[in-house]
């Protein structure tokens, strides 16, 4: 997981390395002051008569020897040493920013990129809520992880280690003080987190659970109120509010532990310095004063770093779910490729379906069962059948939308897998039954069927879809603002433009998936006549809830749990398809429909 | 500047220093204002319509603070108020403890040094004054380790429970609502205040508020310590409080700036993945994922950008209080010692309270001890007050959520409607109705003014007189409406959307209350009828299903609480449901999650229509009811609908005429009028707006 996020750093690596040796250089002034602090005071120090080894001492006293002279050169050291300590400190903020902030910059592109390369059974695979969590929070997740532990996870151990020399140096035999509490304190931290953790996940998914109480019933609350299940719904919510109290409790019991442990530790440890460093003191064994001030700020520094550590590696294990999530967004590969030596030439637009059989997870219940299906080019054929009866799933295989389990789908004569994704694509044009326009203007979304169309083509198209009319009316023609998701237009003005669209592609077949459910029938009736007139080359494929809208074509396929069930013409089949007949009847009863 | 939304509208905002303005504004006037100098006549003329929509981004807290804390704070006092005075008690030791032991340091070294002078001098060592002190030192810290533990315990409990019963209390609240209130909110509002309001909320109880009481405390008790030691000292470390409340004050306001800026950016990339990732198959089947790519990156790059600068100030605030610190920290030392070496003694303590140097011992033992232990306070005393600064955000944050949250429980609940209620019963012998739970005969109870009460059969008659009805003062949705269900009738709206056809049913289970005229229920206003009463006696299939997160047995008793297994299983069976609920891999035991995300459009449908099955209301309105749902399936559950539709009063709206064909009185609807009425044969004859939209003529949308 860590190497295949680690390969979207690419160009942030140099501050992604560079940050946290900053933050080392940090550390050490923030070891180093408190010593200078120490060297000071010693100035001062009355009972100090020894002779100054270190080769600081020896070196101010050898430029100055008064004691003020020596407090203000130690002064002006240490000034300098805190200004220095400022720009590592700033300067690291800045790189772990710019690297954490490119980093899921990165990410999320590189998360986008390869989304966009799935296929619609990865997109299925992954819901679509699911996909923008992960570009998402989790996203955000990663990052504050990332910044912390580039900040973080080598400065801490880095402080710890200087510390630890410094004391040694001072005070051997103190500074043993401060690796056993440190010691301690990791594993006394390690165990909190260890038992608050699975419970703040337990907390969490209660969270989960409360919000979607309270969702459902904010987007329900008309079926709420129509029943009087608002006490019902109260309830519902007390239960769930009830657990995620529970569970706090249960987590944060654990957490409440973890500040008196540590400041339990560090007190001892303060206790234990003062104890031996002050019968050092007193015993007159070498130890001064400001040796012990500078003994005791290193421990403050050793206990915090491994505090750091330990509360970095907690936000890491916090921060895992969201990292494997998006992992595997990254490592998903598209279930359909591209062949060798891909085709790029189709002859016509005559479709085979060769004993084609399908489900849509391996093994899964299968959806189309054994269709043996052979379509001309220039033809029309209409498909109906009930909800379930696969008709989506059916035509959705000729633009390799989803490969087949098996048989084949040749389309022009060469298997669908044989050619060249795009290309395919491109010549055949589907409108999806589950169709969305996107913010923008009218003529932006028209030009997704053909980037390059001209002004008169997507005339033509909105023609041909019989979008003309409300477009010219709605006071800004083709640069009217559809709005996020095409909300400032009807369902039925949506579907023409949706047709008019795929239309664009000139391609030479065309899928319509119940595309004019919200079309009245005489435009429905003009759209079919207006393709029949421009395009009668182009193979369409009409997947209909009305007869209407079918009856006039070439043949028409029954669909029935997944099995041609009757494939012929109208009046073919009102002679010997029972579900045809029915479905007309339903429909036909009591007058003329057919505008 | 050509303005299509209009000053109000709901358009995309433009952000510029510190404020937000409304879509609209010319980049002049954005300049202007937000330049802060002093506006010319006729740009605050330019300015006034845009006025009120200007918000200011350091503004974005709490209108009311004050009121909104206090209210806070009696909603933790009101069941928590032993715990909190505990929680208080409880930190003061926690934090004297803690400056006690930077206090005892003095002491400590003092003795140390005293003692080694002694030895230099050529006595033997004495350990009884240090032991002492340590162990004094440990009692100390003792306590404050277990105040610690304790406040932290008490405190989790009281700010969980407030939270439980904040929480319960605004969700209890906001089922009373009447629906207005969730028109005018989105869902994504609301729950913000269930998750993020909530949140912050937790963050400031369980965290800011003991931290702001103890950082309080120690900063009274550190600065009283320092004092204790050296008033000339302390006066300098005060300099440096200053300082630093300055820069905190200015990257505050900075950061502000480039959050908001970081939160537009990252509402645009959200807004773009959402939509795109709806559209995900769309983009698939036109090759339009370069395209989608070349867009997704350059927004996300701008978010990039503006997530880095605010990143970096947030990031440079802790290096910078920090060493800011260590400066004050060196400039104390060096300003300490030169006056230790300078002015001897008497200046050390001048103005401390320490006791002035015993004789056997010289004066720079002692002023080592000071500023030994002053330095140390130094560090106390910068870091809560660096605490306190940077908890003001938190403090703004969390009473702006409040303020949201208390603006839910502040609204006005909907009334209960009139006295009369619904009941059960049956006719005894003498042929009178008496109330009875067990009784298979609903009946109104109307309760008279004197006392006593009569009773009235529910049937289902349902007339509507003249109502005139608008969402708003200015708008008339209906208009002058009158019609007539008889029990047992089935009568159809038809008409393009927005014609009203939903507003009439709306308006017949109370959603909202008529302007004028009257709706009458058995003869009875409806308005003089309980509210819950009058919806219990009307089931609704709506034109969105709604599922709930539970088993499909679950979500069809949702019609009936009460109802078994076989009724409902019956009711299914009914609706056609039956047939695919069998399928699911553990029938009507399978769990439906997100609205019943697994099953198909139509499938829902038919649940939906199990569900008001179930209810067994006397009145039935069918919203769109069947819209998903296939022309031969709709046919194979005709039988059950009829069933369903049997002895009941029916209001039907319908996309499909096929639907409402066979309906008693067919509606046609237009901009809130009845334009034309009758059954479907006499319209077909009239030839006019029913004929044409049978025909195909026109197109319902």
């Amino acid at each position: 997981m860590v190497k295949t996020l680690a390969k979207s750093i690419r160009e942030y690596t140099g501050k992604t390395v560079a940050t946290p040796m900053v933050m080392i250089g940090e550390a050490a002034m923030e070891i180093f002051i408190p010593y200078v602090m120490s060297l000071l005071l010693t100035v001062i120090d009355p009972s100090d008569a020894s002779e100054h080894s270190a080769w600081l001492q020896v070196l101010v006293e050898r430029i100055t020897s008064t004691q003020i002279g020596q407090v203000a050169l130690y002064g002006f050291i240490m000034f300098l040493m805190a200004c220095l300590s400022l720009l590592f400190g700033v300067l690291g903020g800045k790189l772990a920013s710019e690297a954490s902030a490119g980093f899921v910059a990165n990410l999320r592109n590189d998360m986008y990129a390869n989304i966009q390369n799935f296929s619609f059974a990865n997109i299925d695979k992954f819901s679509t809520s699911s996909l923008i969590t992960r570009l998402t929070t989790d996203a955000s997740n990663v990052q504050m992880c990332f910044q912390m532990m580039i900040r973080m996870l080598i400065r801490s151990p880095m402080l710890f280690l200087f510390a630890s020399i410094m004391s040694f140096s001072i005070a051997p035999d103190i500074a043993w003080i401060f690796i056993l509490a440190a010691a301690v304190m990791a594993l006394g931290v390690v165990f909190i987190i260890s038992r608050a953790t699975p419970n703040f996940k337990r907390m969490f998914e209660r969270y989960d659970g409360l919000n979607r109480v309270a969702q459902e019933d904010l987007v329900g609350i008309r079926v709420v109120k129509s029943y009087v299940r608002e006490d019902h719904e109260i309830e519902k919510y007390r239960d769930a509010t009830r657990q995620v109290y529970h569970y706090s409790i249960k987590a944060e019991k654990w957490l409440t532990a973890m500040t008196p442990v540590v400041q339990g530790i560090i007190y001892i440890v303060m206790i234990l310095v003062l104890g031996f460093g002050g019968s050092r003191i007193i015993n007159n064994t070498g130890l001064t004063v400001p040796e012990l001030t500078a003994l005791l700020s290193y421990s403050t520094q050793i206990l915090s770093g491994i505090m750091m550590v330990a509360m970095v590696l907690n936000f890491f294990a916090m921060s895992k779910n969201s990292a494997d999530r998006i992992a595997e967004i990254l490592e998903e590969k598209s279930t359909l490729t591209n062949g060798e030596n891909p085709v790029t030439e189709m002859k016509d637009g005559s479709i085979d379906f060769n004993n084609v059989s399908f489900s849509y997870k391996k093994d899964g219940e299968v959806i189309l069962d054994n269709i043996d299906l052979h379509i001309a080019s220039g033809e029309t054929i209409g498909v109906i059948g009930a909800t379930g009866s696969a008709k989506s799933t059916l035509v959705s295989l000729i633009p390799r939308l989803y490969d087949v389990a098996e048989g084949s789908v040749k389309v022009g004569g060469v298997d669908v897998r044989d050619y060249d994704l795009k290309y395919l694509r491109d010549n055949v044009s589907m409108v999806l039954q589950k169709n969305v326009l996107f913010s923008g203007s009218i003529k932006e979304n028209l030009k997704w069927g053909n980037e390059f169309a001209t002004d008169e083509e997507i005339e033509s198209a909105a023609v041909a879809a019989q979008a003309k009319e409300f477009i010219d009316s709605n006071g800004r023609g083709y640069d009217y603002d559809l709005g996020q998701g095409g909300v400032n237009v009807s369902g039925g003005q949506k579907q023409r433009l949706c047709i008019a669209r795929a239309l664009l592609k000139h391609p030479k077949i065309l899928i319509f998936d119940d595309s004019t459910s919200a079309v009245d029938t005489r435009t429905d009736a003009l759209i079919r006549q207006s393709l029949k007139e421009q395009s009668p080359e182009v193979t369409k494929i009409i997947i209909a809830q009305r007869i209407a809208s079918v009856q006039d074509a070439d043949k028409i396929l029954v669909l029935d749990n997944g099995k041609v069930s009757a494939f012929g013409s109208h009046e073919e089949l009102l002679r010997t398809s029972e579900i045809y007949r029915e479905v007309a009847e339903s429909q036909m009863k009591g007058g003329d429909d057919n505008g | 500047m050509a303005n299509m939304h209009g000053p109000g509208g709901r358009g995309p905002v433009s952000m510029k220093g510190a404020f937000v303005f409304p879509e609209g504004m010319s980049e002049e006037l954005k300049e202007a204002v937000s330049s802060g100098r002093k506006l010319t006549p006729a740009e605050k003329k330019a300015l006034k319509p845009y006025k009120k929509h200007i918000k200011k981004v350091r503004s974005g807290g709490a209108k009311n603070p004050m009121e909104t804390f206090k209210r806070l704070m009696g909603l933790l006092f009101k069941k928590h108020k032993v715990k909190f005075f505990l929680v208080c008690v409880l930190i003061l030791f926690s934090s004297l403890a803690s400056i006690a032991g930077s206090a005892f340091l003095g002491f400590i070294t003092k003795e140390c040094l005293d003692q080694q002078l002694a030895v230099q001098g050529g006595a033997a060592p004495q350990f009884g004054g240090l032991i002492g002190l340590l162990i004094a030192l440990a009692a100390v810290y003792l306590i404050g380790v277990g105040s610690t533990f304790a406040y932290n315990r008490i405190m989790m409990y009281a700010a969980q429970g407030t939270l439980k019963d904040l929480r319960d209390e605004m969700f209890a609240h906001m089922q009373t609502l009447p629906l207005k209130f969730f028109d005018a909110h989105t869902h994504g509002e609301l729950m913000s205040r269930y998750t993020n309001d909530t949140d912050t909320l937790r963050q400031l109880l369980s965290q800011t508020i003991p931290q702001i009481i103890s950082s309080v405390i120690t900063i009274v008790g550190v600065f009283a310590a320092m004092l204790f030691y050296s008033l000339t000292l302390t006066l300098l470390a005060l300099l440096f409080v200053v300082v630093i409340l300055f820069l905190t004050k200015t990257i505050g306001g900075k950061s502000a700036t480039f959050f908001l800026r970081q939160q537009t950016a990252l509402g645009k990339v959200n807004g773009y993945i959402e939509e795109m990732m709806e559209g995900q198959k769309v983009v698939k089947v036109f090759n339009h994922e370069e395209k989608a790519k070349e867009q997704f990156f350059a927004l996300n790059e701008e978010l990039r950008e503006n997530m880095t600068k605010a990143n970096i100030l947030t990031n440079i605030v802790g290096p910078l209080m920090n060493n800011i610190g260590y400066i004050q920290y060196i400039v104390i030392a060096i300003v300490g010692a030169a006056l230790a070496i300078y002015s001897g003694g008497s200046l050390l303590s001048l103005f401390g309270l320490l006791n002035p140097p015993a004789a056997d011992s010289s004066w720079l033992a002692v002023y080592l001890g000071v500023l030994a232990a002053f330095l140390p306070l130094v560090r106390s005393f910068n870091m809560p007050i660096q605490q306190v600064a940077q908890q003001f955000n938190a403090v703004i944050m969390a009473l702006a959520g409040a303020e949201r949250i208390f603006e839910i429980l502040d609204c006005k609940e909907e009334d209960e409607g009139g006295p009369v209620r619904l009941v059960k019963g049956e006719l005894d012998e003498g042929g009178f109705y008496k109330e009875n739970e067990k009784g298979s005969l609903w009946a109104w109870k109307v309760p008279h003014e004197g006392g006593g009460r009569h009773y009235v059969e529910l049937k289902g008659d349902i007339r509507f007189e003249n109502v005139v009805f608008g969402y708003d003062e200015d708008r008339v949705i209906l208009n002058d409406i009158s019609l007539y269900a008889k029990p047992g009738q089935k009568i159809a709206f038809v008409g393009s959307t927005g014609a009203g056809k939903t507003t009439i049913t709306n308006l017949i289970n109370r959603f909202y209350d008529i302007r004028s005229g009257s709706i009458t229920y058995d003869g009875l206003d409806i308005q003089s009828i309980n509210k819950a009463d009058l919806r219990r006696s009307l089931g609704v299939v709506l034109q969105d299903t709604h599922l709930f997160t539970g088993t499909v047995m679950d979500n069809i008793r949702y019609g009936r609480l009460d109802a078994t297994d076989e009724e409902c299983i019956a009711a299914a069976k009914l609706a056609n449901a039956d047939f695919f609920i069998s399928h699911l891999p553990e029938g009507y035991q399978t769990k439906l999650t997100g609205d019943g995300a697994n099953l198909s459009q139509g499938q829902r449908q038919l649940l939906s229509i199990a569900r008001a099955m179930v209810s067994k209301c006397p009145v039935l309105i069918l919203d769109e009811a069947t819209s998903s749902i296939d022309t031969r399936t709709e046919k194979l559950i005709e039988k059950g609908m009829d069933k369903l539709m049997e002895g009941r009063t029916v209001f039907v709206i319908a996309h499909r005429l096929s639907t409402v064909r066979n309906s008693n009185a067919i509606m046609v609807l237009e901009h809130g009028v009845i334009i034309e009425r009758g059954s479907h044969e006499q319209l077909i004859a009239q030839k006019g707006k029913y004929y044409q939209l049978y025909t195909g003529a026109f197109e319902l949308d």
